[in-house]
Order: C-alpha cells, then structure tokens, then sequence
C-alpha cells in the first residue's frame, strides 16, 4: 500500500519532554482559572470590611520587599534551569538552593505580615473582606510552600546525581510551576496592595 | 519532536537584564500610589504595568514564547478566559 | 500478521486483585470506572424510587421531609458526579489510545490515581447517609442554606467530596488532553481523530476550566461553614456562589452529554454503512458548544434579580448555542439518510438518544426565552427539560456505546433478546416517567419539595410517573443481567463484529495488552475502513481480499519468519509497569478529605492524611515508569 503525503507526526515513545510540558501547562491554564475565581472574589469584597480594617492596614513597603524577593526568586530558577541544561551540577545545586531560599524567605514574610495583622484586628472571620484577603495569599503562600518543597527535594536529589532529565520531578517543570506562582503573586500584589480602589 | 532543535535559549546575562528590568517596574508600580496627581490614571497605568511583568515572566522565563505554540494556547485559554466570566459576574453584583 | 484471538505477540493481562489494585493499563481503568459507574446508577436509581413513591400521592407519607431532602440532593450529586462523569470517563479511559493509535494514555499512574480518587470520594460520599445523614441542599448548594447548620456535618461532606471528585477530573483531564495533543500515531493528524476522541478533549478542556471554578467556591462554603468567613453570609453575597457554581454547573452538563454524543457519532455512520455526514461540522460543532457553554452559565439565575440586561444578553446567547447542537442532530441524520440502516441494538440506542435529546432541546429553547422561564424556573417543567437531555440523550447514548463496544471489552456480543427488551421498557418508562413531568411543571408543581396538598390536580400524572419509574428500573434489571450473562453465553465476536471503521475493530477482543502489535500509520479518517474497502470505478466499496477483518498492519512483514512487522517487538516495548503508589496517595487524599469533614477534631487526620498523600507522591515521582525487567 502506497503511503500519500501524510504529515507523518511521530512522537518519540522515550522523549517525554513534551507530553510533561503539555500537562503543565494545561494545569497551569487551569490554575489561573483558580486564582482567578479568589482574585474576583476579593475585588467584590475589597470595601466590605464590617468592623474592622480595611487596606489601610497594609504596609506597601514591606509588602514590596517580599515581592521584589519572589520576583528575584524567578531569576535564580531559570539560572537553575539553564544550569542543568548545561550539565553544570554545581551551578544548578546553587541556584536551586537559593530559589528554595528566597522562597522560604517570601513564606516567612507573609507569616510576619499575617501575624501583624492579626494583631491589628484582622482576622478570618472579620469580614468578607479579610476572608476574602486570606483565602487567595493563603492559597498562594500554600502554592509556595509545596513549590519549595519541591525544589528541596531536587536539590537534595542533585547532590547524590539522581537528578536526571526523565525524572518526574525535573528542573524545567517545577521552574515552569515556579514562576507561576509568581506571576499570581504579581497581579495580586497589584490587585490587592496597589491599585486602593 | 523537530521543533525542538530550533529552540533559543536567553543566556544568562540576558536573564540578568530581564531581572533588572522587572525590578525597575516594580518600583515604579510601587511608586505611582503615593503621586495623587497620578490618581486619575492609576488604575490602568498599574494595570498595564502588572501585565507587562507577567507577560515578561512568561514570555522569556517561562519560554513560552520560543515553544510550540500548543502551550501558549492551553495557557492563555485560562488567563484570558477567566477575565470576562469574572467582568460579568461583577458586573452583575454592582462590584464596580 | 497478528490473529483475533491474540495470539503471537499479544501479552495476556495478568490476574488477580492485586494486579487490578496496581493495575495502570487504560483499558482495566476504563472498566473499573463503568463497572462503579453501573453500580452507582443503580444506588441512585434507587434513590429516585424513593423519591417517586414519596410523590405518587398527594401528602406522601414515605418519606420526611429531612429524608427526601437527602434523597433528592445525592440523587442529583450520585447521577452526575458519579454516574454520568465516570461512565463518560470509562469510555473516554478506554478508547482515547486506541482511537489515536497509542498504547496508553501519557500518565497512567496519574490515571489511576484518578479512579482510584474516584472511588474513594465515592464511598466518602455515601458514607455520609451513615455517619450523621447525607448532603441535603440540593446538589447546587445555594448559599445562605448550604453555609448554615454547622451542627450536621452534611454539606462538609458535600463540599469536601464534590471537591476530591473534582480533582479527579481535573487530573484525568489533563492527562487525556496531553496524550490526544502529543501521542497520536504517525498521520494521525486532528481532523483524523474519531469524532468519540473529539468530544473527549473538548469535555476535557471543559472540565480543566469550570472545575476550579467551583473548587473555589467549595473551599469558600466550607470555610463559612467551619471558620467563620463571611463569603455567602454575613457581610458577604450568597448571589457569588451562584455564580461560582453554575459557571462550572453549566459547562459540567455540556461535559455529560457530548461523550454520548460523540459515541453516536460512531454508531451512526457504523450502521449506516456510510461515512459521518459533515465530519468537520460535527467536530467544530462540538468546539463551538464547548466555548459557548462557558458563556451561558446565568440562565439558570433568571430569577436571582440579575437585571435585564444580564438576563437579555445571557437569553440570546442561550439561544444561541441550540444552533451547533442543531447542526450535530442534522449531520447524524445526513448519515443515515440514503445510507444501509442495521436496526442492531447500538443503533436504537442512538437513534432513541437523537429523538429524546431533541425534545429535550425543545423544552431547553422554551427555558432560555427569560420571561417565559419566569414561569418555569423551579417547576417540574425544568426536571423534565434535563431528564429529557440527560437521560434520554445522555442514557441512551451511553448505553448504546455498552451495545456497542460491549463485544470489544469482552469478545462476546450482549443478547439480542434481553437487550430489545431493556430497550423497548427503557423507552417507554422513560416516556412514561418524564413526559408527564411537562405538564405538572406547567400546572405549577415546585420541584424540590418532598409533599404536595390534595385538590391541585397532580396526583393523576405523578402516578403515571411513579410507574413509569419502575418500569426504568425493570428495564436495567435485564440490562444488568445481559452484561453479567453474556460473559460467557454471549455470541462469540472477532475483532470486528460491526464491520466497523475505526481503530478500535483493527485489534483483537478483548486487546492486548499493549493494544498494537504495530502502532499503524494513518492516512484517512476512518483509516481502518479504507484498508478494508476500495471504491470501485463506480464508487461501491470493495472489499480488500488480504485483510481479512482482522488487522491494521496488512504490510507485507520486513521481519519475516511470522515476525509482525518492522515495528517494535514484545520486547523492545517498555509498557508501563503496575503501582500501588496511586491507590496510595489517593488513600491518603480521602484521609484528608474525612479529616477536613470533622475538623476541629479532624486535623489529627488531616496531618496523618497528608503525609500518606506526600508518600505516595514521592514515591511515585521517584519510582520508574517501567521497572527494569531484571528486578521483576
């Protein structure tokens, strides 16, 4: 049988590389849907603050410094990335270490920032608002957590040589998850703290 | 797959610069509340600039924009999709 | 060349519990989905029994008001979250590869962790009806109602399990839509995918993006329901989880119906003897009902007080999206039309599906016209409206997929008499069930309530109805029946006992293990078809005299000596292996999830819950997906 011009689209079987980057990205598709739903959320309730307080209670330059630091959490990933594209083990072990670091950092941040407003009278249950608030840094701060998680668990894999590309866990999957999470951040660090609406 | 091979890869002073760059936005978000005379345009100005940022991110960290075209579309399906559900369900709820 | 009875290269399935436990192979997930599914069917359709009786006569003493509100609420959440869904997945788990040419999907241990997440949330679910009493607002859930009554756990379970079902879906969904867009076979190009494959990867995209949607509406009720947040009550608008529900509910009906659809897509052109009229329309139709379900979602709000231009805009575009469905119903009877109609049992079932859905998409136009929903809204005219889509389309079709494909899971084909039977009392309780329906909801009758006073004219037709009901469930008792006989009584069927057009016909029944022998090369839609048949100078098919019903690959063999092919061969084929990480970490999920129903209590096992599900996570990241075989 004579074949016709077919646009013979064949996938290599031991190449998973872009089977794993097209769920990731379906996910991530699927994650700003997420986000999304919590972000509309808070703009509904950004001004029904009940009794008690309202944005006035942020404090803009902390809230800076912790954004500069995930944002600075993004360079040192896609250094870690294009390490291991490399094949320099120890750049990749470094760059993954200060991502997992500069996000551990954020975490405690926001830690800091919700005892302090805790404090000050913000709680879960205050208003709409202040649940409406913690319900998406919760989330996101919960998304951090596994992300470091994640990028701990790779850097202590790199330091017996396990970390190799077909592994599930792999550098460029968890950066691609990585800056996601500070992409969310980026909008909600405008939506929320910046835009006082 | 084929495509792969003609992917381009920023090196790492190009990721530096980048950085750079989003930090200098950053600041200047940061900046535009505390100028009232920016007040009128504050919201789509710190719109416009979050977007930049975003787009920034994934576009050169993210790499989508040298990668097959079929992750742009699932990705950008969510993060367009999802903006005029919401403008209608806060519309409805008088939010504006 | 590879015989039917999969001989030669075929590995046979292994056997046991343990190898079904661990099992990661599509076809075994698929059939563990429908067997649920079935079983789930039959729970739920007990569920309606009850409801039925309770609503034959006028204030029905049955039930309490408490216990209809249960049976009502996980009636609706079993047979859509747990009948509809999975049976779509069966179908969509066991045929995607074999449509596009692959031996499985791109994650199977992630495919299994789904099902098994299934099953679990499951049994979560109906535990509940022992541990206190089952969700009872409804399967919607609107708020303030749903956020009350913390002292029952009910709605905890609700919201916990829709969650945990949902996360099922969105995994599974990713997963299918990864492999259509990354694994299909060499010519396999999108517009040579069976339209069944299709509507899978558009259900997909609809689940991957509704369903978070409602996640977060979930968490939200469960955080008003547990930590005192005010997002539905309080300060807060229980007009939000409206919206955050049917901006997923919407989609989610689009999610039921178009696997079916896709699978009278199959049946259609099969026992028409003709090619699906209009392939490309069908496909984009389906694209086009995808995006615009999305947009639809508020015309079950008309009466929320959402103002006329919401409810206008929403009206049209409501209107709107009969148009694609309409072009569906044309092209599947374009197929038929001058084609050699077979009158088998699959295509009944179709065509009972085609004429059924299309009421239903009557009584649906008649609802999206607002001040005539006005009227409508909450009146059993709504209930018959989706009884008519879901279950007179969706059923149907689905159950004409089992007739169909019944032969390819199991070798044999389903009895001729008990299934004429099952259809013939199947159309006519459904008939007799939910036509009536129309004119109660037009009579006034209130859905959502478990008694009505005498003297309002109802009782005639809910009687009716109330038989009808039963004559359902007698018409599944033969259906049950046909698939547990005809294992090992039903006529035996080869690999193509339709003479069918795709894939799925080209390989043994049931398949191998690795599905083919020789992943084929593709060069039409309906490849399998054309190496069947020629057309002749006339335009008449020809049967091809070397291919003798059995198989794709009819290349004379590189190899020689019996060789299949110069494909791969058995053992340069790297199948992934079984894992009990999946039922695991799914293990350590319903953990969780019960940990979270009892929390303040709950949070010992909410930790406990986690570090099992971050086992089973590490582990399976870290496990190979096909284990050497020297270490087996």
């Amino acid at each position: 049988m004579t074949s016709q011009a077919a646009p013979v689209e064949t996938y290599d079987p031991h190449d998973v590389r872009p089977i794993r980057k097209a769920a990731m990205w379906v996910f991530l598709g699927s994650e700003a849907m997420f986000f999304g739903s919590m972000i509309a959320t808070f703009l509904l309730y950004r001004n029904t603050t009940g009794d008690g307080p309202g944005s006035e209670i942020f404090s803009i330059p902390f809230t800076s410094a912790s954004s500069f630091v995930l944002l600075m959490s993004s360079l040192t990933m896609v250094l870690a990335h294009h390490a291991f594209e490399n094949r320099d083990a120890r750049g990749t072990r470094i760059w993954l270490a200060a991502t997992a670091l500069l996000g551990i950092t954020f975490l405690a941040g926001q830690i800091f920032e919700f005892t302090e407003f805790a404090h000050e009278g913000l709680a879960l249950s205050t208003s709409s608002f202040s649940g409406a608030f913690y319900m998406l840094t919760g989330f996101h701060g919960a998304h951090v957590a596994l992300g470091v998680l994640m990028l701990l668990a790779m850097f202590f894999l790199s330091l017996d040589g396990r970390l190799y590309e077909k592994r599930g866990l792999n550098v460029e999957l968890v950066g691609l998850y990585w800056h996601f999470v500070d992409i969310v951040w980026i909008v909600i660090f405008t939506v929320v703290y910046l835009l006082q609406v | 797959m084929a495509q792969a091979v003609h992917r381009s890869h920023p090196t790492p002073a190009v990721y530096w610069a980048i950085a750079l760059f989003l930090a200098v936005v950053t600041a200047i978000e940061v900046a535009v509340p505390y100028f009232s005379v920016l007040d009128p345009v504050r919201v789509p100005l710190l719109i416009v600039l979050a977007i930049v940022k975003f787009g920034t991110v994934v576009a050169y960290f993210m790499h989508l924009r040298y990668d097959k075209k079929l992750y742009r579309t699932l990705f950008l399906f969510g993060v367009i999709g999802v903006i005029p559900l919401f403008v209608v369900v806060l519309a409805t709820m008088h939010a504006f | 060349m590879v015989l039917d009875t999969g001989n030669g290269l075929a590995t046979t399935a292994p056997k046991g519990i343990w190898s079904w436990i661990t099992t990661v192979d599509h076809k075994r997930i698929g059939i563990m989905y429908g067997v649920t599914a079935l079983v789930a069917f039959f729970i739920a359709g007990l569920e309606a029994l009850l409801i039925r009786l309770q609503l034959s006569t006028a204030n029905g003493t049955v039930l309490s008001a408490d216990a209809y509100n249960q049976l009502f609420t996980m009636h609706g959440l079993t047979m859509l979250l747990v009948v509809v869904m999975p049976v779509g997945a069966a179908f969509m788990n066991y045929f995607i590869p074999i449509h596009i040419g692959a031996r499985d999907v791109a994650f199977p241990r992630a495919n299994a962790f789904s099902y098994w997440l299934f099953l679990f949330s499951t049994i979560m679910l109906l535990s509940s009806f022992l541990l206190g009493g089952a969700p009872d607002g409804g399967w919607f859930g609107y708020a303030p109602l749903s956020t009350q009554l913390e002292e029952f756990v009910r709605m905890d379970f609700y919201a916990i399990g829709a969650q945990l079902l949902g996360i099922a879906s969105i995994m599974a969904s990713a997963n299918f839509i990864a492999t259509v867009f990354t694994m299909r076979a060499p010519g396999m190009s999108l517009m040579r995918v069976p339209v069944f494959t299709w509507m899978a990867v558009v259900v997909s995209f609809l689940l991957i993006f509704s369903l978070p949607i409602f996640g977060v509406g979930l968490f939200q009720m469960f955080f008003d329901r547990n930590f005192g947040t005010q997002f539905f009550s309080g300060g807060g608008d229980p007009l939000l989880w409206q919206h955050l529900f049917w901006l997923f509910g919407h989609p989610e009906v689009y999610v039921l119906i178009l696997p079916a659809m896709g699978i009278v897509s199959e049946v259609f052109p099969t026992f028409s003897r003709k090619p699906l009229f209009g392939y490309p329309f069908v496909v984009f139709s389906g694209i086009a009902i995808g995006f615009m379900g999305f947009g639809v979602w508020a015309h079950h709000m008309y009466t929320a007080g959402l103002g006329p231009v919401a409810e206008a805009g929403f009206g049209i575009a409501t209107m709107m999206i009969a148009v694609p469905t309409g072009v569906k119903i044309f092209n599947w009877i374009g197929t038929m039309w001058g084609g050699k109609v077979r009158f088998e049992l699959p295509m009944m079932f179709a065509i009972g599906f085609v004429s059924l859905f299309v009421i239903g998409g009557l009584s649906g136009v008649l609802h999206s016209v607002v001040p005539s929903d006005y009227q409508q809204h909450d009146s059993y005219f709504v209930v018959a409206h989706f009884h008519y889509v879901l279950f007179g389309g969706g059923v149907f079709g689905y159950v004409s997929g089992a007739y169909y494909w019944y032969p390819k899971w199991t070798g044999r084909k389903l009895d001729e008499k008990l299934g004429r039977s099952h259809f013939w009392l199947m159309l006519l309780g459904f008939n007799l069930t939910f036509a009536p329906m129309h004119i109660l909801g037009l009579n006034g009758m209130p859905r959502r309530t478990y008694r009505y006073d005498e003297g309002l004219g109802w009782e005639f037709w809910n009687q009716v109805a109330t038989v009808g009901s039963f004559l359902i469930g007698i018409s599944f008792l033969f259906f049950a029946w046909n698939l547990i006989k005809s294992r090992k009584h039903g006529q035996i069927a080869g690999s193509d006992p339709w003479d069918g057009r795709t894939l799925e016909w080209s390989i043994p029944s049931p398949p191998p293990v690795h599905n083919f022998d020789e992943i084929p090369v593709i060069e039409h839609v309906d490849d399998f078809w054309h190496r069947k048949y020629a057309t002749d100078e006339e335009g008449r098919s020809v049967r091809m005299p070397d291919v003798p019903g059995g198989t794709v690959s009819a290349e004379p063999t590189a190899g020689g000596e019996g060789e299949p092919g110069s494909g791969e061969h058995a053992e340069d084929m790297h199948m992934p292996s079984p894992s009990y990480y999946p039922i695991v970490a799914s293990f350590g999920v319903i953990v969780t999830g019960y940990g979270l129903v009892y929390v303040p209590g709950g949070w010992v096992a909410v930790g406990v819950g986690l570090l099992i599900t971050l086992w089973g996570f590490f582990g399976w990241s870290l496990e190979p997906v096909t284990r050497d075989k020297h270490h087996d």
